[in-house]
């Protein structure tokens, strides 16, 4: 009897496909794509605003065409994706014990997103909406 | 009791004689409370008594019998039969070298798993007749769940990141040392810093979180990993701001 122990291989370009699991995980990996390229988006705008009212106002037409609007609405799916998956294992990276009670792990996402909402309310108040 | 009649396509590795693993199917009449293991006894002891593979006490306690059910690592002992469909493709763990059937080689492991050391390093070490070190509940607590684990390494068959990245110490490995990092008798996170906090180590991890997923003890080693970051990353500052503390 011999040892001759075999290596399965594993592609390093279609693993993910193996196991919806794998497929969640690289949907929120991708997400950061979307997100940079969103904020990318931003700065443009910001240049084209310290450039005066008719680069500010060629950005405006710029983010009312259609292509816009579909990119905005993918980047907007995908950092919503992004955003509550992240939340949602806080807990786990985030544990809170006081004494011998450990917090519930509902209680720590939802501070999370409670600080999310005061938070966007606070900017939405800001900007005057 | 009801019989059920299932079929079994299971991985056989003979390096005597294969040059690659193959799959044979075998037909297996299963009782209502049957586990995965009790269909792969069955065919140990009435089909083929060559088949090769790892158990002890179908009760979900030595981790020694996880498999690739239907593609998931599972342990044989804790699946049940009738939760599975009518054919079942059984499976060594995957991201293992096989040795032979449904046995993996598990080396690296074991060398992983000793190079975080898993044990208590204590301050100073008591003589028998001082008594034991002693801990409040409250203190015991902040770990216990991560000492469930079983060194099944279903966690590693679930890692891309093991199967991928050259070197990666694991989930079941930094779970471990989290562990003791955390217990209140110990004094060792320095002394295995030089591994847990490497690019080999809780750095290689991009929280996947499929080794939490497919636990079959909630011992959550994918939260471990995540902990170990924040704290690694505190301890980087801490020494940034106070070089030479005490540690």
């Amino acid at each position: 009897m011999s040892r001759k122990p075999y290596i399965r291989t594993l592609s390093s370009t279609s693993w993910w496909l193996a196991q919806p699991r794998y497929i969640r995980y690289m949907a929120r990996e991708v997400s950061c794509v979307l997100i940079g390229a969103y904020t990318g988006v931003i700065v443009v705008g910001l240049l084209r605003l310290s450039e005066g009212a008719n680069a500010w106002a060629g950005f405006v037409a710029a983010m009312q065409t259609p292509a816009s609007v579909v990119f905005h609405l993918l980047a907007l799916a995908f950092a919503l994706y992004h955003t509550t998956t992240w939340f949602n294992v806080t807990p786990k990276a985030m544990p809170l014990q006081f004494g011998d009670t450990q917090v519930p792990g509902s209680i720590i996402i939802g501070a999370h997103y409670a600080g999310w909402i005061v938070i966007s309310a606070a900017l939405l108040l800001l900007a005057g909406v | 009791m009801s019989l059920r009649t299932f079929e079994l396509e299971i991985m056989r590795y003979d390096p005597d004689k294969d040059s690659e693993p193959r799959f044979e199917t075998f037909s297996v009449p299963c009782e209502e409370d049957w586990v995965v293991l009790d269909a792969v006894n069955y065919v140990k002891d009435n089909l083929d008594r060559t088949l090769s593979y790892r158990w002890s006490c179908h009760m979900a306690v030595c981790g020694s019998c996880g498999m690739m059910i239907n593609g998931e690592p599972s342990l044989s002992c804790k699946t049940f039969m009738r939760h599975m469909p009518d054919k079942i493709r059984i499976e060594p763990l995957a991201n293992f070298p096989i040795e032979r059937d449904l046995v993996v080689v598990m080396d690296d492991f074991m060398d992983k798993l000793a190079s975080v050391k898993p044990y208590l390093v204590a301050k100073e070490k008591k003589a028998v007749e001082d008594g034991s070190y002693l801990q409040s509940p409250a203190q015991l607590k902040k770990f216990k769940q991560y000492t469930l684990c079983i060194n099944c390494t279903l966690c590693y068959s679930a890692c891309p990141q093991y199967a991928l990245g050259e070197g990666f110490v694991g989930p079941a490995a930094l779970a471990l040392a989290h562990r003791y990092n955390l217990d209140s008798r110990d004094v060792g996170r320095s002394a295995r810093a030089d591994v847990v906090a490497s690019n080999e180590g809780i750095w290689e991890c991009s929280f996947v979180g499929a080794c939490s997923e497919v636990c079959p003890e909630h011992v959550d080693p994918a939260g471990a990993i995540q902990q170990t970051k924040i704290a690694s990353t505190l301890d980087y500052f801490k020494d940034l701001i106070t070089p030479g503390r005490d540690k």
